[in-house]
Parts: structure tokens; C-alpha cells; sequence
């Protein structure tokens, strides 16, 4: 016997200036079931609320329909006031007469009398409503962090900080990312390694972090809380355990023609190697696409030379698996190269640089040992240009986006410059400045006023080489377009910031969603910056979109923060909305047929078989179970299913039929 | 192979040694050329410059005719002629109403159907099968590969090669032996339809497009296009004039070379008709590094000034 | 793509004319000045070509009378260079070909591009009758427009010696067909649609 309650809200002029909620109310109080019907100026007050409580004790409500605003709006405030008041917060329902009645609507009879219908509407379906209760799911507390740069590291450091495990898994044989490779960093010109190598020996270190380096995610199976993941350690053809780090094989490689990839291509490396000096772990690695034993089956000087015999060239690689409660996403970024610009050489002239490339030859660690000298012919170059926006703001060659980061460190490159090459002169060409964050803005007017970078507002067309030195054909706008022609020693491209490679296989492993771009999308761009759509998942640092270091290690932290609240109840609550596979006595069991037609529909992997068996453990049949800490109740499988086994908790067919019948 | 050919005007005229060449290099590769029907000149840069509608009528009467010929291919050896058919096919072919509107104007049907090439495209379907066997005297010189203006751009319509640094002429190049230099003019206007009213213009652009070239080394520029042509050759004079000083690098069509490689003579590829006479001095090794590449000894019949 | 210019009761500015016929939007433009960094003759131009959009980009009466009374539009090779450079993607060259035209329409043609237009007054000249290019007939009409009188007279007998020269014209057989088409895209006041 239903007795139910409507409470029509007029949400101020909202509502109210266009429906005539005092008449829907009134009309409302005639609807089958409906017990107390009545109308209030803002419902979601708390002597809004306290009506309803007041109504559901002194008049015994078994449901309540609210109509009012938008249920992503309100839903939980009122369905939290029932469940204070005693009420199953599932038997409260809302009807929206704002967005889907009175925003869309003039003030006129027929706009109430839709207000009417869409109460009525919910009064029917709130009849069949039952109580439903939170499922409850156990929380695994070790967390996954993907990626050892800046965010990864940070993010794994705050979580184990907290109390927790963390699984960190890096693809380069060392954690550090990109900023390790950089020389110095802005605002304040620290060294960058010298800030960053004590995270990452703390990382590798500290005892609630196991750290996989020269590994990659394989899969990731499960739910928040629940995730189970592979992971894929490659074979470094070392035998970590043995190894000391003494360096003597990278000494000793006869191959030593490699391009080194931790110096942006700049300079050379063994075949095996460790990528830098300060690496973590300190081990090496062997690159089997171009090791001379691995190509030709000759050499082996490095398993001659090794004092602990830790070479180990049948080495496999290895799958690890491992329970995990939540996942940070910190898988960085990378630089378009040079071969990206048709009007700058297709890559061709070896004086036109990226500004990582640049970080190299800056670096003291680099392979000039962070003496200006040219990658061509290793002179001093006496007039350097460089390019802001090489790639990036330009819808030609499909990156839309500003890179954010380019303006500074474009100015970081030219004072640099300027500081080891006294005399030398420094051009930047840009089309704005953007110099935002804290110290930026003064930091730019420094290489501009005090060390005599000369910045000139236009792009450049194009670039190309003539008796040893790089003509650089740029405009300046500031002087009406004129063109202006630099006969320059170096060119320097800020070349576009965009998502590392692999980002949408990642993407697709973790189920996450990501941009046109590849970078992760976060589940709301002002008010969710770390978390994803995929319950479980963080996002941090440059993965979800260009930012410099500061940034990263705020996302980092955050989604450290979103991770150790998730980590701290021992059990989490989802809400109950999930398909359920009826059961029945026997000797039926279900009217489920075992078709599984729904397994190969359900878009989250939520359906499992169920073996049901005789008492003397023979198998009767095979059905299908819905995992109730997996299903995101979509109702896929409750259209398909043939023969009607399925139905949706919350949304039953019963219900909706109510609904439509109602209208 | 049977293709369209629409000549154009400069072919009939100021530059007939391109057309010379051209069906003189064709007939050796088994092209057999169906020139378009009654055609008409494309408008060239006067058209585009003055009447949008008649930019766009012009071509489409020659499109017309050779449809009604039934030509599927149409080969355009003018650069400038080549853009004006490639770039009124697009536009008629991207917007029904305006190909009605141009089909009233020139009183024909009109299907845009025939697919227009440039000369490049046509010579590179045989670098792939057999240009290299047929060669007898590989063209062993330095050249600088000229594209000019209108065999690249607008990418996105002509859809051809690379926008910077191509690389198809060169390519050809190759095939008959001849060593293409790497060079920064590649695809820097030659100065185009101010050849008479601003020779001044071109001098300046054709001056630096020349310079580039010889000073690196370049012992000719080979060119795909009349007017091109017209500009580094016939305008030498003023070249010289504005740069004070000499150069004797003679300017050839892509035909002439590729001729000069199957064994054509001279006279037959119309190499007697340019202004800046085709010499070359001593036959260089390859890896010679000696300073002041390029610049032949004084020719006979040196270029007289213009004024 | 055309984007949607907003109704106003001003009458259509400049940009909003050139946006309408060609499809190309001045508003596009953020001003980097690439096109006038690779343009050929930017050296050479009153106002650059990143300069020229601007002046449609601030769309009052006298910026807009500067755009068309320039020697800039009547300098563009249509090369294309800024097309193909251009970030935005901005077609420079086709907005330009709009501006020469309203520029004739307009009577705004800058005197220092007499001997270009006349030059291509000419050519059109010549082919309007006998439906290809006769050089001689250009030459001589050329001259004749623009007084250069003794103008490449050498060029003259070194041409006729190596046969580049023919004295007498071809005549299409479609030359009727060709006069109708000069007349009928004559006719339209503004060129474009």
C-alpha cells in the first residue's frame, strides 16, 4: 500500500516564474497513492528538507517524489534527508521541472500541465520502487603508479608516504623522465638533476615502493579497489641481483656508434648502457636491437669483463602480476623533432635543434659537457636564433594547443646562451608571451633587459643553409611585416609538447578516455584535474596536458591525495544501480538459458558464469552473474537478453513501463 | 601510352623547344600525345588576376573539350597552365552550383572529368619502369632541380610531391644520371607574369634563384615550366644587369635533358633556340671540389644586354 | 568552411564581403606575419601581407580604402608561399585576388600598378579575339597602354631568330565561343559570387 509524498519546489523564479507549482501541487494531491502533496520555495534548504523529513515520520511515507531541479544536482541532498528521516534513500525520487519543464518552456497553461504529467510520471514509478542497499567492495591498498618522471615520482613518494604499497613502473631504464635530461629549470636556474636526483634515489629506496624500471603495463583487468595488473618486465639481459653498477661492460662495449637517446640524439652510446651517470638503478641495459652478439652472434666482451658474472644474454622477459587498489597515470610527454618542419629542413640541417636538444648541449652532463659548441662542426656558434611556437598554436600541421612551457624555457635557453657565450647574440622570435606562473613574468624581463636577448614579434618562413651558416627568413610584425633575415650559427625550435608515444595504447588499456590529442582526459577540466572517468584512475603531470614542473608535482600530489582517501575505509560503497540475473527455486534455478549473449555485449566485462550444481555435484547448468562490483548498470545486457532473465536494479522494466503508461 | 596534351600558349611560341623536346622524348617512351581539340588559352595570370569568372571559364572550356574528346588524362607541360587546370578542376569539381554557373558561361557540358598532370608526374611513371635502361648518355652534370611555384602549391589541392625540398624532379634527375644538388631556390618565385611589366621584379627574384644555383655549384638549372623558363634565360641581361656581374649557366627544360640522355641531338631537342647558349666546359670528375663550380668559360654569343 | 558572420545593421564590411566570396575569414588571422617573412616581394610592398589582413581585420572605412589603394594586392605573384606557410591555414593569395578586383571596381587601382594591370589588360585582350596568345599583338597593345615604347625592342630580332616569334596569330576555331565567354563574365558587376 503506497503512501506517497510530493513536494514541488518553485526553486525562486527558476521554477516558479513559469510553472504555477501551487496548481501542480494541488493537483499532485489527487494522484493515485499520493498522500501529502505540497509546494515550497526552495526545497533543498534545510526547511525544505526538514518538511520532507517531517512529512515522511508523521505521515509514515513509503516514497517520496521531489519535484524540483535536475537530479545531478540534487539527488543526494535529498536522498540523504530521507535516509536521515528513515526512508531507503532509493525510494526517493525527482521530477525535473526545470531543466526538462520550466527552462525550456514559456509560462503558459500547457507548461503546467507538463509539470502535472512529469510528477505524475514519477509517482507511478516510485509505487514499484524497492529499497536497495550500497554494495560494498574491499580495497586493495597498493596503488599503481605508471611513469617515473617528476609527477610519477612524486605521486609514488606521497602515497607511500601515507602508509601505502606503491607498484611504480617506468619503460626507460632509469625513473627521472624528462627532467633529468634538462639542464637548468625556471624560475631560479637550479640545476635540474641536482633537484631531482634525491627524489629519485628516495623513490627507489623507500620501503613501501617496488620500483620496475625497463618495464611496461601488459593489462589491467578489474575495478577500483579491485584492479589486477600485468605487468611486463623487459629483459635488460643483467642479472640485477649480481650487478654492482661498476660500469665496466659500458666501458668496454666495442660498439659504441649508438645514438644516445638520453641526449636527444646528440650524442653517441654502447650498446649496453646505463642511459646517464646518476641513473636509478644504477644498473646497465642491452640494447638487442643493435648489440653486435644479438645481431651477428659475436663479441660477448662485456660477459668477459663483468667481475660478477651478472651478463645474461638468454635473459627472458617477465610477466609480474599484481593486486592494486588505484592507478596513477604519470606517463609524461615528448618533443615534435626537427624532421617535423618542412620550412625548417625536414631535419636535414644538423644546426636546427629542439629545445630538448639544447638542454643537452646546455647541460654540464651532456655531450659537450655544457660548452656551447654546434652539432655540425663543433664550433662556438656566435649568433643563435630560436624559434618559439614550432609547431604548436598551429592548426596546419593539426596541434592546436599552446605547449605552455615553450616561452619560458625559450627564454631559459637565450640566457643560458648568453651566459656561456659572452659575446654572442641571441635572437628569439615569437608571436606572445606567456610567462603566467609565480616569478615568470620578472623572469622573462631578465633575459630581456639584463642580458640582451633580443626579441623580435613574427614567425619565421622558412630556414636553409648557405656557406656554413643557417638563413633564417623571419617577419617582424611589430615593424608591419617586415621581413627580417638572420644569418644565424644555431636555430633553436621550441618545438610542440605532445603525448608520449604508446599514449593511446595506454589509454585503451586502462579504459580511459583521451583527447584528439592523446592526452588522458580528466573527468572535469575545472573541477577535476586528476581524476579520470574510469573510477580508480588519477591522472597526473604532463600526460593530461602540456604544464611545466611546478604543476606536475601538484597534480601529482593531488592524485596522491584522491589515492590515499580512496585507501583510507577498508571497504568502499557503490551505488546499488547494477543488473541482476534473476534466481529462482529449483528445479529451475533461472530462466537465464546460458546463451551469454550478454557477456559479449557487456562493454565492462561484468558478466560472469555461474555453475549451478546438484547436491550430488553434477552440473545442471551454466548461467550467467552479473559482478556487482563491475557493473555500471548501462541496462545493455537487460535489452538483449532473450529471454528476459535480467533486469536492472532501480530502473526495472516494471518501472519504466509505469512510466510510459502514465504519460 | 596515350595521353592528353594541352600545350598552351608559350608552347606555340616563345618557348616551342619545350613542345619540341617534349614530343621528341615522348615518341621514344611510347607516349603517343592527343592534343586537345580546338583549345584555348588558360588565362594564365591575366585571367586570375582580373575576372574570377573567367579565371575559372577559360580552363573549363579546355577541360571541356578534352572530355569531349575522351581524353582521361591531360598532361600539361606549363607549369602556370598546369595550376590554372589543376585549381579550376578542384573548385568545380567541390561546388555543383559554380560548375553549372561556369558550364552555362562556356555553353558546353561539363564533367571535369579528365585528371590533369604535370610533366613530373608523366616522366616519374617511367622512372620506376625502365627510364634508366633507355638512357645512352647519361646526363653526368651538376643540375639544380627549378620547381618553381606552381607544381607544388597549393598542396592541398594539387596534392603533389613535398611543398619544401620536392624531390621528383630530382629523382628524374637521377634516372638519366645526372647529379641534382641540394640547393635553397628550389621553389622561390622566378618573378611569373612580370616578365614585361616589372622586369625589374624578376630580375631581383630570377637573380637570386640564379646566383643560388651557380654558387653551388650547379652546371644547370632544369626547369618545368615556360615562364620560368622566360625569366632565368631570356631575362638573363637584366639578371646581370642587377647583380653586376656575369652568369653563363644555361637554363634547360626537363625534356631537353632527359632527350640529351636517350642520345636526341641538339637540334632536335631545340637547344639552339634558348638565349643563354647551352655550353658546358670540361666534363668534371665526380667529388671535384675545386672553387668557382659552375661557371663555364666565356661563351660564344655571349648574352647581349637588354635594356 | 564559411563561419557564421553575425547579423548587424551596419552594412558588410570589407572582411565580411571578402569572407562571403571566397570563404576565407581575416578574423583567422593572429597576426605571426609568417606569410610576409616567405613572401617573395614583401621587401617591395607598401604594406607587408600579415599587414594587408590586418588592415581587414580593423574593418573601419579608412583602413579598408588603405588595403585597396595599395600597390601591395597589384605586387602579389600568387605563389602561393603564404598559403602554404600559413598556420591558419588563410588562403592570402585568393583574399587578395578579391581585393584586386573590388580595388578595379572600386576605381582605388594604386597608379604605380599601371604597367601590371595594362599588361594583363592586354594579354586578355589578345585572347578575347583570336583565342590564344598572339606575342606580338601583347607586345604592341602592351606598349600602347603603357607607353614603353622602346621597352625589350632587342629582345625582338633575338626571338624572330630562333623562331620563337610568330607574326601572325593562331585562330581557334572557337573564337565565337570565346568572345561569348569574355562577354558573358564580362557582364557581372562583381566577379564573384
Amino acid at each position: 500500500m503506497s503512501r506517497i509524498g510530493v513536494f514541488v519546489c518553485h526553486c525562486g523564479e527558476n521554477i516558479g516564474a513559469t510553472v504555477d507549482c501551487a496548481a501542480v501541487a494541488k493537483s499532485c494531491g489527487d494522484l493515485p497513492g499520493v498522500v501529502v502533496s505540497t509546494d515550497y520555495k526552495y526545497m533543498c534548504s534545510d526547511p525544505g528538507q526538514n518538511m520532507i523529513k517531517e512529512a515522511i515520520r508523521d505521515q509514515k511515507l513509503t516514497g517520496v517524489v521531489v519535484a524540483a531541479c535536475s537530479p545531478r544536482m540534487h539527488e543526494p541532498t535529498f536522498r540523504r534527508a530521507c535516509a536521515e528521516a528513515g526512508l531507503n534513500p532509493f525510494l526517493c525520487e525527482m521530477a525535473n521541472l526545470r531543466e526538462h519543464c520550466s527552462w525550456v518552456h514559456e509560462r503558459t497553461p500547457e507548461t503546467t500541465d507538463k509539470a502535472i504529467d512529469l510528477v505524475r510520471v514519477m509517482a507511478e514509478k516510485v509505487r514499484r520502487n524497492r529499497p536497495l542497499y550500497p554494495i560494498k567492495v574491499p580495497v586493495t591498498k597498493t596503488a599503481l603508479v605508471l611513469g617515473g618522471g617528476i609527477a610519477g615520482i612524486q605521486a609514488a613518494l606521497d602515497i607511500a608516504n601515507a602508509g601505502h604499497k606503491v607498484v611504480m613502473v617506468e619503460r626507460e631504464p632509469s625513473i627521472g623522465g624528462h627532467m633529468a635530461q634538462l639542464s637548468e629549470t625556471f624560475p631560479t636556474l637550479d640545476c635540474s638533476q641536482c633537484i631531482l636526483t634525491p627524489r629519485m634515489v628516495e623513490a627507489a629506496r623507500h620501503p613501501n615502493i617496488t620500483l620496475y624500471t625497463y618495464s611496461e603495463l601488459e593489462s589491467v583487468e578489474g575495478f577500483i579497489g579491485n584492479f589486477k595488473v600485468r605487468i611486463r618486465k623487459k629483459a635488460r639481459s643483467v642479472d640485477e641481483k649480481l650487478c654492482t653498477g661498476c660500469g665496466l661492460c659500458t666501458q668496454k662495449c666495442p660498439n659504441k656508434r649508438i645514438p644516445c637517446e638520453f641526449n636527444a640524439q646528440l650524442g653517441l652510446r654502447s650498446a649496453i648502457y646505463v642511459p646517464f651517470p646518476q641513473a636509478v638503478p644504477n644498473k646497465p641495459v642491452i640494447d638487442r636491437e643493435r648489440c653486435t652478439f644479438f645481431l651477428k652472434g659475436k663479441c660477448k666482451v662485456c660477459e668477459k669483463v663483468c667481475p660478477t658474472k651478472a651478463i645474461r644474454y638468454d635473459q627472458q622477459d617477465e610477466i609480474v602480476e599484481h593486486d592494486i587498489g588505484a592507478i596513477v597515470a604519470a606517463t609524461g610527454y615528448e618533443v615534435k623533432g626537427t624532421d617535423f618542419f618542412p620550412e625548417y629542413g625536414y631535419g636535414k640541417y644538423k644546426d636546427v635543434i629542439t629545445g630538448l636538444q639544447f638542454e643537452r648541449l646546455a647541460s654540464a652532463s651532456g655531450p659537450t659537457q655544457g660548452v656551447m659548441k654546434r652539432p655540425s662542426d663543433g664550433k662556438t656558434p656566435e649568433t643563435v636564433v630560436f624559434i618559439a611556437c614550432a609547431g604548436s598554436r598551429d592548426p596546419a600541421k593539426g596541434i592546436d594547443y599552446c605547449s605552455k612551457i615553450c616561452c619560458m624555457y625559450t627564454a631559459k635557453h637565450a640566457m643560458l646562451y648568453k651566459h656561456k657565450v659572452h659575446s654572442g647574440k641571441a635572437y628569439v622570435f615569437y608571436m606572445d608571451i606567456r610567462a603566467g606562473g609565480k616569478m615568470y613574468e620578472e623572469f622573462v624581463r631578465r633575459a630581456i633587459e639584463e642580458d640582451g636577448v633580443k626579441y623580435v614579434r613574427g614567425r619565421v618562413a622558412r630556414i636553409y643553409e648557405e656557406d656554413g651558416q643557417l638563413i633564417v627568413k623571419g617577419a617582424d610584425t611589430l615593424l608591419g611585416g617586415e621581413p627580417l633575415e638572420i644569418k644565424a650559427d644555431m636555430v633553436v625550435l621550441a618545438s610542440a609538447m605532445v603525448a608520449s608515444p604508446g599514449a593511446e595504447q595506454l589509454a585503451q588499456t586502462l579504459k580511459v578516455s583521451y583527447d584528439p590529442y592523446y592526452f588522458l582526459s580528466e573527468a572535469h577540466p575545472k573541477l577535476k584535474p586528476v581524476e579520470t572517468n574510469t573510477a580508480g584512475i588519477m591522472v597526473a603531470g604532463a600526460c593530461q596536458a602540456p604544464k611545466d614542473i611546478p604543476e606536475s608535482v601538484a597534480q601529482a600530489s593531488a592524485a596522491a591525495a584522491k589515492v590515499a582517501g580512496l585507501f583510507s575505509q577498508s571497504e568502499l560503497s557503490r551505488e546499488p544501480i547494477i543488473a541482476v540475473v534473476n534466481r529462482s527455486a529449483p528445479p529451475l534455478f533461472s530462466t537465464c538459458v546460458g546463451c551469454f549473449l550478454c557477456e559479449s555485449a557487456c562493454p565492462y566485462k561484468a558478466i560472469e558464469r555461474e555453475e549451478i550444481r546438484g547436491r550430488d555435484g553434477q552440473l545442471i547448468k551454466t548461467v550467467a552473474k552479473i559482478n556487482a562490483g563491475v557493473c555500471q548498470g548501462c541496462g545493455t545486457c537487460v535489452a538483449l537478453c532473450r529471454s528476459k532473465s535480467i533486469d536492472l536494479q532501480g530502473y526495472t522494466n516494471d518501472q519504466v513501463f509505469a512510466e510510459v503508461m502514465a504519460l | 601510352m596515350r595521353l592528353g596534351l594541352y600545350p598552351g600558349c608559350s608552347l606555340l611560341g616563345s618557348s616551342r623547344e619545350y613542345a619540341e623536346s617534349l614530343r621528341a622524348v615522348a615518341a621514344q617512351l611510347g607516349i603517343e600525345w592527343q592534343d586537345v581539340p580546338d583549345w584555348n588559352c588558360c588565362g594564365a595570370s591575366a585571367a586570375h588576376s582580373l575576372n574570377h569568372d573567367l579565371a575559372l571559364a577559360l580552363p573549363a572550356r579546355i577541360l571541356a573539350q578534352a572530355e569531349k574528346a575522351g581524353i582521361e588524362e591531360l598532361a600539361v607541360p606549363c607549369s602556370a597552365c598546369y595550376s590554372r587546370l589543376a585549381i579550376t578542376r578542384h573548385e568545380l569539381l567541390a561546388d555543383e552550383k559554380l560548375r553549372r554557373k561556369i558550364a552555362g558561361i562556356i555553353e558546353m557540358d561539363l564533367e571535369c572529368k579528365p585528371k590533369v598532370l604535370n610533366v613530373l608526374e608523366v616522366l616519374t611513371r617511367f622512372t620506376a619502369g625502365g627510364l634508366s635502361d633507355k638512357v645512352r648518355q647519361p646526363f653526368k652534370r651538376k643540375v639544380a632541380c627549378y620547381y618553381g611555384c606552381y607544381l607544388v602549391r597549393p598542396h592541398k589541392v594539387l596534392k603533389f610531391d613535398r611543398v619544401e625540398d620536392p624531390q621528383s624532379m630530382d629523382e628524374i634527375m637521377k634516372a638519366v644520371g645526372a647529379d641534382p644538388i641540394d640547393w635553397a631556390y628550389k621553389t622561390e618565385c622566378c618573378g611569373a607574369g612580370f616578365s614585361v611589366s616589372r622586369t625589374d621584379l624578376v630580375a631581383k627574384l630570377s637573380g637570386k634563384i640564379v646566383d643560388d644555383a651557380v654558387r653551388r655549384g650547379a652546371e644547370a638549372i632544369v626547369v618545368a615550366c615556360p615562364m620560368c623558363h622566360v625569366n632565368l634565360d631570356l631575362r638573363r641581361g637584366a639578371i646581370e644587369k642587377h647583380k653586376g656581374r656575369q652568369y653563363s649557366i644555361p637554363v634547360l627544360y626537363i625534356s631537353q635533358v632527359v632527350g640529351l640522355a636517350l642520345g636526341l641531338d641538339d637540334q632536335a631537342l631545340g637547344m639552339h633556340r634558348h638565349i643563354v647558349p647551352v655550353v658546358f666546359s670540361e666534363p668534371r670528375e665526380a667529388g671535384c671540389c675545386c672553387a668557382g663550380h659552375g661557371e663555364a668559360a666565356a661563351p660564344v654569343g655571349a648574352t647581349e644586354d637588354e635594356h | 568552411m564559411s563561419h557564421a558572420v553575425h547579423e548587424s545593421h551596419q552594412p558588410a564590411s570589407l572582411a565580411d564581403r571578402v569572407l562571403e566570396s571566397t570563404g576565407e575569414s581575416a578574423a583567422q588571422c593572429y597576426q605571426c606575419g609568417k606569410c610576409s617573412a616567405g613572401c617573395p616581394l614583401a621587401e617591395e610592398m607598401d604594406y607587408s601581407p600579415s599587414q594587408i589582413l590586418h588592415l581587414l581585420q580593423l574593418g573601419t572605412k579608412e583602413m579598408e580604402e588603405r588595403a585597396l589603394r595599395s600597390e601591395a594586392i597589384w605586387l602579389c605573384l600568387t605563389c602561393e608561399t603564404c598559403h602554404s606557410r600559413c598556420p591558419k591555414e588563410v588562403d592570402l593569395a585568393k583574399v587578395m585576388e578579391y581585393l584586386r578586383s573590388e580595388s578595379m571596381a572600386r576605381g582605388m587601382v594604386n597608379p604605380k600598378a599601371k604597367d601590371i594591370l595594362a599588361f594583363h589588360k592586354s594579354f586578355l585582350d589578345c585572347i578575347k579575339y583570336t583565342g590564344r596568345l598572339y606575342e606580338v599583338g601583347l607586345i604592341s597593345d602592351y606598349k600602347t597602354r603603357s607607353w614603353h615604347f622602346l621597352q625589350d625592342l632587342t629582345a625582338v630580332p633575338r626571338l624572330l631568330k630562333r623562331g620563337k616569334m610568330k607574326f601572325l596569330p593562331h585562330l581557334i576555331a572557337g573564337r565565337a565561343a570565346m568572345s561569348r565567354i569574355f562577354h558573358l563574365t564580362s557582364q557581372r558587376k562583381d566577379n564573384h559570387e
